[in-house]
């Protein structure tokens, strides 16, 4: 087996460790951790397609795609947590002062 | 810069220069800055529209590296009918959006909106399929922003459920379009058409694309996000959600499905998204009926409307098409009209049980016409877009003596009029008792019927979108 095909492989496992994570888990933080790990699986398996061809040098293109796909990871997790940060507070607020009851929709006036 | 580059740029660049300045300048000038930026990209679209329509196909490079190697932007038809659907749609949600919101939520609303218009015309206009994936996930930061503008519990709960519905759906994306660049060396849409065989690769690849944009739609049985979602974000936002930003990873299935999948496909695939489709209409529609909160009527009603659009895989002809991309159009305007809609009731009584539009028919008289003119379009009665798409999509199923579809059509239908009736119905009753109207400002009145009336010119002129549409259609 060529080497790259079993980065590849791996790839694909993460990214199926990852989303079954995503979706057996209620945590918040554990999902976006989740939802990272199956990005990871996805760009690995981009990494390792960029020598498919083993001779010669490796391709740049999903070399180029792989630093796109970080820089998109990076914000997404970073929103994910800091809405799970603002959400864990207002929580955290919503049981200390019982009269500060959040709306139970999203409408008010 | 020649003038195709810059007619297809401004579409894009005008809404972030907005977003950016509106950023900048903060409270006094936001709605300034703001408007200025939605009748410039509105300008910028229509002149891009009228070029397609006038030229045809338009290409571009970006930074002048052709296809195999740079990005490739085109605009067709259809790509010019959504940059028009989007510049006329969202800013009349915005308008309402306007006394929506206090004054931070205003300052914060209006520039992210016009990052996802920005993010929206880059994925409209976008032939690399990388390049989809990109602005995909812009679309989704910035939804996800503006579901959670409010910062309370609700809305911060919607904001990171759809974020973790979404994360995965553009993620499974991407891993199809890493099997497709492995195994053809390309991320130009038009290449891959050429290049597509029929294989495992292409199959696995095309069920991973698929299934990650079908999450994100959301198509049954992937929607259990949809209803939480649009109930707990403001509802000009979900007027947005549903109109527009669902409307963005449709487009995309669309044209990678019909340019470069399906004629390698097996034709059973195109039944199975059939069958889905068919099922959410009465799934949804069943469910929007048994609802009691207002707006989770509406929201299960989108469930359904997407499931009509899935109709066009089993057919997939040239009419199939027409009709999804005209139901698209329309579902944009009749949707946003009644979620805009439900916001006023909302606003004027605070009650958002289903009993609350109890007898404002006579106190909110635009309010209700919008409403029953978009519930018009949903359930598809002439004249309105609405009822154009599902004609062409009748005329495909019993061209291509497929007529289970054109039952489901029906069948839908009947629903969809049973959820609008019993919304129109309880308007018309007296109002109750001890129940205070307050009133609304008048910009408010008349955005959803804005909106509901351009379903119902979808219906009255449907010749310039057809044909429109029709530019650059089959390659």
């Amino acid at each position: 087996m060529n080497p790259w095909v079993l980065y590849a492989l791996s790839g694909v496992a993460l990214f199926s460790v990852g989303l079954v994570g995503l979706f057996s888990h209620q945590h918040v933080v554990k999902r976006i951790l989740a939802s990272n790990i199956t990005g990871s699986g996805v760009l690995l398996v981009l990494v390792a397609l960029a020598r498919r061809v083993p001779s010669g040098p490796p391709d740049p293109v999903p070399h180029a795609l792989v630093l796109t796909g970080i820089v998109v990871s990076v914000s997404s997790t970073a929103l994910g947590v800091a809405l799970a940060r603002r959400m864990a507070r207002l929580q955290a607020q919503a049981t200390h002062l019982p009269e500060h009851e959040p709306r139970s929709d999203g409408e008010g006036p | 810069m020649t003038s195709v580059a810059a007619l297809m740029a401004w579409p894009v660049i005008l809404p972030l220069l907005g977003a950016v300045l509106a950023l900048l300048v903060g409270r006094p000038g936001v709605r300034l800055v703001a408007g200025v930026a939605s009748v410039a990209t509105l300008m910028a679209s229509s002149m891009l529209a009228w070029e397609v329509a006038h030229q045809g196909v338009l290409h571009q490079s970006i930074g002048g590296w052709g296809a195999p190697l740079g990005i490739e932007w085109r605009a067709d038809g259809l790509a010019a009918l959504m940059l028009l659907t989007i510049a006329l749609v969202g800013p009349l949600i915005s308008v309402h959006a306007l006394d929506h919101f206090g004054d931070r939520e205003d300052r914060e609303f209006l520039p992210l909106w016009l990052f996802v218009w920005c993010a929206l015309n880059a994925l409209v206009l976008s032939a690399d399929a990388f390049n989809l994936y990109v602005t995909l996930e812009l679309t989704t930061l910035a939804a996800v922003a503006l579901i959670a503008v409010r910062r309370d519990l609700p809305g911060l709960d919607a904001g990171l459920r759809y974020l973790l519905f979404a994360l995965p759906g553009s993620l499974c994306y991407l891993l199809g379009i890493a099997l497709l660049y492995g195994a053809h060396a390309t991320l130009d849409v038009g290449t891959l058409a050429q290049r597509v065989q029929p294989g495992p690769v292409t199959w696995v690849a095309a069920g991973l694309v698929t299934v990650g944009l079908c999450l994100k739609t959301p198509l049954f049985p992937l929607h259990v996000w949809l209803p939480p979602t649009y109930t707990g974000a403001p509802t000009p936002v979900t007027a947005l959600l549903s109109a527009l930003i669902s409307k963005g990873s449709f487009y995309v299935l669309l044209r990678l499905w019909l340019e470069v999948f399906a004629p390698v496909m097996d034709a059973q695939v195109g039944q199975l998204l059939g069958v889905l489709g068919a099922v959410a209409v009465l799934w949804g529609s069943a469910l929007a009926l048994s609802q009691t909160q207002l707006k989770r009527v509406v929201a299960y009603s989108s469930v359904a409307q997407i499931g009509y659009m899935f109709l066009v895989f089993p057919m997939a002809t040239s009419g199939a098409r027409a009709g999804a991309i005209y139901l698209v159009v329309s579902h944009a305007a009749a949707k946003a009209s009644m979620f805009v809609a439900v916001g006023n009731i909302h606003q004027a009584v605070g009650i958002t049980a289903l009993g609350g539009v109890q007898g404002l028919a006579y106190r909110m008289p635009f309010t209700f016409l919008a409403m029953a003119l978009g519930g018009i379009s949903l359930i598809g009665i002439p004249p309105s877009g609405g009822f154009i798409a599902k004609w062409l999509l009748l005329n495909e199923a019993i061209g291509t003596r497929q007529w289970w579809w054109a039952l489901v059509l029906l069948v839908g239908s009947l629903m969809a009029a049973a959820y609008v009736f019993r919304i129109l119905r309880g308007s018309f009753l007296p109002l109750p008792p001890g129940v205070t109207v307050r009133s609304i400002p008048l910009g408010n009145e008349l955005a959803p019927l804005a909106l509901a009336l351009i379903a119902l010119v979808l219906g009255l002129v449907p010749w310039f979108p057809l044909d429109l549409l029709a530019i650059g259609a089959s390659r």
